[in-house]
């Protein structure tokens, strides 16, 4: 559970509780992270333990580096609010509306697909889905990023786009014209034909590659059960402070100065490896 | 005062421009093109005229870039439809449908958000004592209970968009709606009319409100020019 301290300085939209107050000035050293732990509660007033409650809870996880580390492309004021304020908010709301659930307890990739709903979000999607898409862009990108990929990864980039250029440009696109919030993805697709509510009856000359995709608000492409590689958030508030509303600028500082090619290098490898593991599986039950 | 409000004492023009006759307030922008071109309308007041509830830093931005950037994308749009259906190029009128339907919401939206700011100097924030006045006491209960209404789907709405007192024109209701994105209020009931529309697009408040929506959403009321709302109100029931 957030510190009651810590509680108090949540403030955001979407129907959430509301302290109207800036969050405290965060340290700007990492916080270690714990692992989502399940706490053993004794039911007050009871000297002897006849019930306990196992009560998990998901904790915001800090990015791998300080707040102030990606300046000067995205400041320490940025990710004080982003993180600080935004995440935060979504962990907070998503841990209250599951609490005493059957989501409760469940792993947060699981809580994302249950809550999606084929389609049909239930209240806690947003929250779960932003929680997991926000971890995700913290991991995506680092200070001194950038640069080219390399390996498999260009491989592959060069096979499905024509170049990294190309696909950059195409990222580029798609982010410029995610009109509203959202998010932008390079993604693995495997040939899955089971997309939840999406009528897919035939694999698409898209299967096993590398695609460039947007989504709107919350919504990500796992729950479509692709394997995201990279994203970028163009919500306003990841760059307004900034930037301003020079979103295109925005996504090419990110692209050319942020991005850990390494992470989405390792994203991609597990990512072909689940498609072959599936593939198996398939052709074993076929 | 500024420059802006000298010009801006004459009426302001949403310069839709359909046709010959139709006032263009950019440099030739409008005349040079055979389709029906939109502009920039000015605001009827300095930017730094509603501080500090909207700041004039947002509202240069707001109005300057945002507003400007989705009457270009719009007329960029429009003119390349022109040619699209000249050339009986479907897939390419269907294709953009999504620029025309984003960006001609964005000015439509926006040039009914100015008429609906006032400075509090000149009746900013005064609540109508006229019949729309009356009929929010009878759809809602009250204007505080109105308020409090738009607040809350304001602040729920999830992403971008906007939070709208509407009239029916039929059968000549109140309601609040909320549309997603640039999606103008028309696109939730053909006949329905907006009075007052507040912009809850993050651009519209971050930089003075960062996170806190909800801060934004009770303060905007103090300069709500309630003198148009009544006025479109009047007119749709007359």
């Amino acid at each position: 559970m957030l510190l009651l301290q810590q509680a108090a300085s949540v403030a955001c939209y979407g129907g959430l509780m509301v302290i109207s107050s800036l969050p405290p000035t965060l340290s700007p050293q990492p916080l270690s992270w714990r692992k989502k732990t399940p706490k053993i509660k004794m039911k007050s007033g009871q000297c002897i333990m006849r019930r306990a409650l196992i009560i998990s809870e998901l904790e915001l996880k800090p990015p791998p580096y300080s707040l102030n580390s990606l300046e000067p492309h995205l400041s320490r004021e940025t990710l004080e609010l982003h993180w600080g304020s935004h995440h935060r908010a979504h962990v907070a709301r998503l841990n209250s509306l599951i609490a005493g659930t059957d989501l409760d307890g469940m792993g947060l990739d699981d809580i994302v697909i249950a809550t999606y709903n084929k389609g049909s979000p239930r209240a806690p999607f947003v929250h779960a889905a932003e929680v997991w898409n926000h971890d995700f862009f913290w991991q995506s990108i680092k200070p001194n990023g950038g640069g080219q990929p390399s390996g498999k990864l260009m491989e592959l980039i060069e096979r499905d786009f024509g170049s990294f250029s190309r696909m950059l440009k195409e990222f580029e696109n798609a982010a410029l014209t995610q009109f509203g919030s959202g998010w932008v993805w390079l993604a693995y697709k495997a040939n899955k034909l089971d997309v939840g509510n999406a009528v897919n009856p035939c694999p698409s000359e898209k299967d096993n590659k590398l695609i460039v995709l947007k989504s709107p608000n919350a919504v990500n492409p796992f729950v479509w059960d692709y394997s995201p590689l990279l994203c970028i958030d163009v919500w306003e508030h990841a760059y307004y402070l900034d930037y301003e509303n020079r979103r295109d600028e925005y996504v090419a500082v990110f692209l050319e100065k942020l991005v850990s090619w390494e992470v989405v290098s390792h994203r991609l490898d597990i990512a072909i490896k689940r498609a072959a593991d599936r593939a198996r599986e398939d052709e074993k039950d076929s | 005062m500024a420059l802006r409000a000298i010009f801006s004492k004459k009426t302001p023009v949403l310069a839709s421009g359909f046709g010959a006759g139709s006032r263009c307030l950019r440099s030739g922008l409008c005349q040079a093109r055979g389709v029906a071109a939109v502009a920039l309308p000015d605001l009827p007041y300095d930017y730094s005229a509603l501080e500090p509830t909207i700041s004039g830093e947002i509202m240069r931005l707001h109005h300057q870039k945002h507003h400007q950037t989705y009457v270009a994308n719009y007329n960029n749009a429009l003119e390349q439809l022109e040619t699209a259906v000249a050339k009986g190029d479907a897939p390419a009128v269907v294709r953009l449908q999504s620029a025309i339907k984003f960006n001609g919401g964005g000015h439509i939206n926006h040039s009914i958000f100015w008429k609906n700011l006032k400075p509090v100097n000149e009746g900013g924030g005064e609540p109508p004592h006229t019949s729309l006045g009356w009929a929010i006491d009878t759809c809602f209960g009250s204007m505080e209970a109105l308020v409090q209404k738009m607040n809350a789907e304001g602040a729920a709405l999830q992403g971008s968009g906007w939070v709208w007192l509407s009239l029916d024109k039929g059968s000549k209701k109140l309601t609040v709606e909320t549309t997603a994105n640039q999606d103008p209020l028309v696109s939730k009931g053909a006949n329905f009319v907006p009075l007052l529309g507040i912009d809850v697009w993050e651009h519209a408040y971050y930089l003075q409100y960062k996170n806190v929506r909800p801060d934004y959403l009770k303060n905007i009321w103090k300069v709500i020019n309630w003198k148009y709302a009544s006025e479109v109100y009047e007119k749709e029931t007359a």
